[in-house]
């Protein structure tokens, strides 16, 4: 009797664990996360990742105000600035295709961006080509720069590509 | 600008120093380069943290007498640097926008034809900025007229009231054909910026202006018209010239000779 018990409390164990388990796997598997690529060049964005994602807009709504209105076209949070360095390498955008940097999780959380019905999404001339200088404000040139320590040009031509 | 700006934060800015340091900065530099560039450049190289400032007034000079027959030359390079499509290669040729246009006229007495390009004239009274509902029709602090496109609605108030029929609204999406430096796209009006990306980056010129002086027609100079050391403030010195409807009172920053 001890026995059929206890292989009754195995067989209700199993079938309780390969429930809870059918439960969890289509959490596991539900919409499809945003595919985040890293930025073809710099090593670091303008603010940290963690405020950038939270505040982008808010930065990109400041720096739009100040460029029209004021004629200040400062690079660090100038959207041409983001396209540069987020531009895709496979299509050259930012919002071509599915997996691009700002559509990717734009459509995961449903935001519809009107931006790019006039800004243009890839960068003025090719991603390669574009030329490196110190006021594209990346930390790692912004640390260079302070830090006063001589930064080989392979070295600076590196963090460009 | 910029020096003369950092140098008058800590002394008097009287118009002689300021002649003199122009002048001695042109000399300096006019070493390199032609000093007509030199001159353009040191009075507005502004550094990108710095706005534009009220002390400048951008403004063109358009010589009719010398704006040549049958050539489009200013038309097109306004095209390719700002990323509109011209008249010509347009599906809806009505609705085109026109940025800048060629017109030719002829004195039904006298039968003399004029020509002449056609472009927002920076008025600095702009009726298309008191008739926008949204704030979106502004005039900047150097007296480039201009449409704020994340405020305009599309509501066309202001080319009803351009007297120069200088604004059009875009009808279609663009799909990302825009330049980099250019955004426009649909249900925004637009017009002539006086190509201020280039301003702002410092070229000292418009792409219209730079194309008539590579054709060699020398018809349009650009430059600030506050600046009496500028060539264009000389050559409107010297020259008559016209403001286009010079009745409606709205002191223009586009002046005509030869009209």
């Amino acid at each position: 009797m001890k026995r059929l018990l206890a292989v009754g409390a195995v067989v209700l164990t199993t079938a309780a664990l390969a429930w809870a388990g059918s439960e969890a796997q289509p959490k596991a598997s539900g919409a499809p996360k945003p595919v985040i690529t890293k930025a073809v060049k710099g090593e670091q964005c303008v603010e940290p990742t963690d405020i950038m994602r939270r505040n982008h807009m808010k930065f990109l709504d400041h720096h739009r105000d100040q460029a029209v209105i004021e004629g200040v076209r400062t690079k660090k949070h100038s959207l041409k600035e983001c396209i540069n360095c987020h531009a895709s390498e496979k299509t050259g955008s930012v919002a071509a295709a599915k997996d691009d940097f700002c559509v990717s999780c734009h459509s995961y959380a449903a935001v519809k961006i009107d931006c790019f019905d006039c800004h243009s999404t890839k960068p003025q001339g090719s991603v390669a080509m574009h030329p490196l200088n110190a006021e594209t404000a990346h930390y790692k040139h912004q640390l260079a720069a302070q830090a006063n320590s001589k930064v080989s040009a392979e070295e600076m031509a590196g963090v460009a590509q | 600008m910029s020096e003369l700006k950092s140098m008058s934060d800590n002394t008097p800015n009287s118009p002689e120093r300021r002649r003199f340091i122009g002048a001695a900065a042109a000399t300096a530099a006019g070493l390199a380069i032609a000093p007509g560039v030199i001159l353009v450049e040191v009075a507005h190289g502004r550094s990108e943290e710095q706005g534009a400032s009220s002390a400048v007034r951008w403004g063109m000079l358009v010589d009719a007498t010398k704006c040549a027959t049958g050539c489009n030359d200013c038309v097109t390079a306004c095209s390719t640097e700002n990323g509109w499509t011209p008249v010509a290669e347009s599906a809806h040729p009505k609705q085109a926008p026109q940025w800048i246009r060629k017109l030719e006229l002829q004195d039904p007495l006298t039968q003399m034809e004029t020509n002449l390009p056609m472009m927002c004239q920076h008025c600095a009274e702009p009726p298309c900025v008191d008739v926008c509902p949204t704030g979106a029709s502004f005039k900047r602090a150097d007296g480039i007229v201009l449409v704020n496109r994340h405020t305009c609605i599309g509501c066309r108030y202001c080319m009803m009231a351009c007297p120069y029929k200088a604004r059009s609204l875009v009808h279609e999406p663009l799909n990302d054909t825009q330049k980099a430096d250019v955004p426009r796209g649909i249900g925004c009006v637009e017009s002539c910026t006086l190509c201020v990306q280039k301003v702002d980056r410092g070229d000292g010129n418009t792409a219209c202006a730079e194309a008539c002086t590579a054709a060699g027609h020398n018809a349009l100079l650009f430059g600030d018209m506050n600046d009496p050391e500028s060539e264009i403030s000389k050559r409107l010195r010297e020259l008559p010239t016209k403001q286009v409807r010079a009745d409606l009172n709205l002191n223009l920053g586009v002046r005509y000779h030869g009209i």
